[in-house]
């Protein structure tokens, strides 16, 4: 069974719930609706025969309706075979149903995402952070977070400060430039804006 | 007896007889003998290890007993990346260890962050737990372990504990 097989039977499993499909070099990624997809991820298991999950990721389309989009990387381990869903989740229902129940290694697959995302999933056994530390009052994978973090404090428990970018060695400038102008250099407030240079060949 | 020389020898007494204060025998068998808590974090836990391997031999310098149990340890050696996550845990053993107690902060992560200016690590370890030597370097090489656990030792050997408690003694009567 390919990847277009997997997909064509569970189309005509779920014709109402497929809403999109995308082949991109033999990649195949259905798009799907947020309800449907414990049933869609149940049938993929027990009659396709998807009984590996590899990995859930989650994606913010800052700026955009709806916002996130949690992705589903399942497998057949014996034939090697790929399947993509992708669900979007909207900023007002921070809510999708668990597949923790079907694959195991969804536990903490959607532990990361709820820590980093906030994405909250239903049914989940233990949903609790698993990187950062617990009662930390942001979802830092966001794109309107910043990177050096935000000050945060939790009495008795812990606290973070913003880390000093600035300055540092490790910003990036936003540039359409060249590489060399692009590419993260120390550069402290006030500094002339990289300008680019000519580079002899060598 | 000076201050310069914490030991002195009289010739007209009986032999194996040595003259000191109580300071400075405590403070040379305190830091010949730290033993280190070994907070191995990340890469720089590597030339923690190599440290006490043969060629460098930390156990000169009568370091070389890591307690995994924070209530034997003297100095908590916190070797790496300290990430908020872990933050919590390396207060809490710090917490446990037994006062006198020092802290080396070995590295560029554990001094300052590093090259982890990011929302999940903490930027030094000394926002935390007070650290009485940094050692730079990315990881620091063996030899830089050692060099700040000398001078760890030499800062040992200026304390004066019993002189402190002494004073302290005679200002409450």
């Amino acid at each position: 069974m390919t990847s277009e097989d997997a997909a064509k039977l569970l189309t005509g499993q779920f014709p109402n719930a497929v809403l999109a499909k995308t082949d991109f070099r033999g990649e195949v990624a259905l798009t799907i609706p947020k309800a449907s997809l414990h049933a869609m991820a149940e049938y993929s298991k027990s009659e396709l025969g998807f009984d590996y999950l590899l990995d859930i990721s989650s994606v913010d389309h800052f700026g955009d309706e709806p916002r996130f989009e949690v992705v589903y990387e399942l497998c057949v381990l014996e034939s090697g075979t790929h399947l993509r869903l992708k669900a979007s989740v909207s900023e007002d229902e921070l809510e999708i149903a668990s597949v923790a129940d079907l694959w195991p290694t969804a536990d903490w697959h959607e532990r990361e995402v709820f820590d980093m995302m906030g994405i909250r999933f239903a049914g989940h056994p233990n949903l609790r952070r698993i990187l950062m530390w617990e009662g930390y009052p942001y979802y830092p994978l966001r794109k309107d977070f910043p990177l050096e973090g935000k000050p945060s404090d939790v009495p008795d428990v812990a606290f973070t400060d913003a880390a000093p970018l600035a300055g540092g060695p490790f910003v990036t400038a936003p540039t359409d430039g060249i590489t060399l102008v692009r590419e993260p250099r120390a550069r402290r407030p006030g500094d002339q804006p990289p300008q680019e240079q000519f580079i002899a060949e060598p | 007896m000076s201050a310069q020389n914490p030991i002195a020898y009289d010739s007209k007494v009986e032999g194996n007889i040595i003259f000191t204060k109580v300071d400075a025998a405590i403070n040379w068998m305190r830091s010949n003998s730290l033993w280190p808590m070994p907070m191995g974090l990340a890469c720089c836990a590597i030339e923690l290890m190599a440290a006490s391997s043969s060629r460098y031999d930390i156990s000169r310098f009568g370091a070389e007993v890591m307690r995994f149990s924070p209530r034997q340890s003297d100095v908590m050696i916190v070797a790496g990346t300290v990430t908020y996550k872990m933050a919590l845990a390396v207060k809490r053993v710090w917490d446990q260890m037994p006062e006198p107690k020092w802290c080396i902060a070995m590295g560029a992560c554990a001094s300052s962050g590093g090259m982890y200016r990011s929302y999940a690590v903490l930027q030094g370890i000394d926002h935390l737990i007070p650290v009485d030597v940094y050692i730079s370097g990315c990881p620091p090489r063996p030899e830089a372990l050692l060099d700040g656990l000398m001078k760890l030792q030499h800062k040992i050997m200026g304390e004066h504990s019993v002189e402190d408690q002494k004073r302290a003694l005679v200002e409450t009567i």
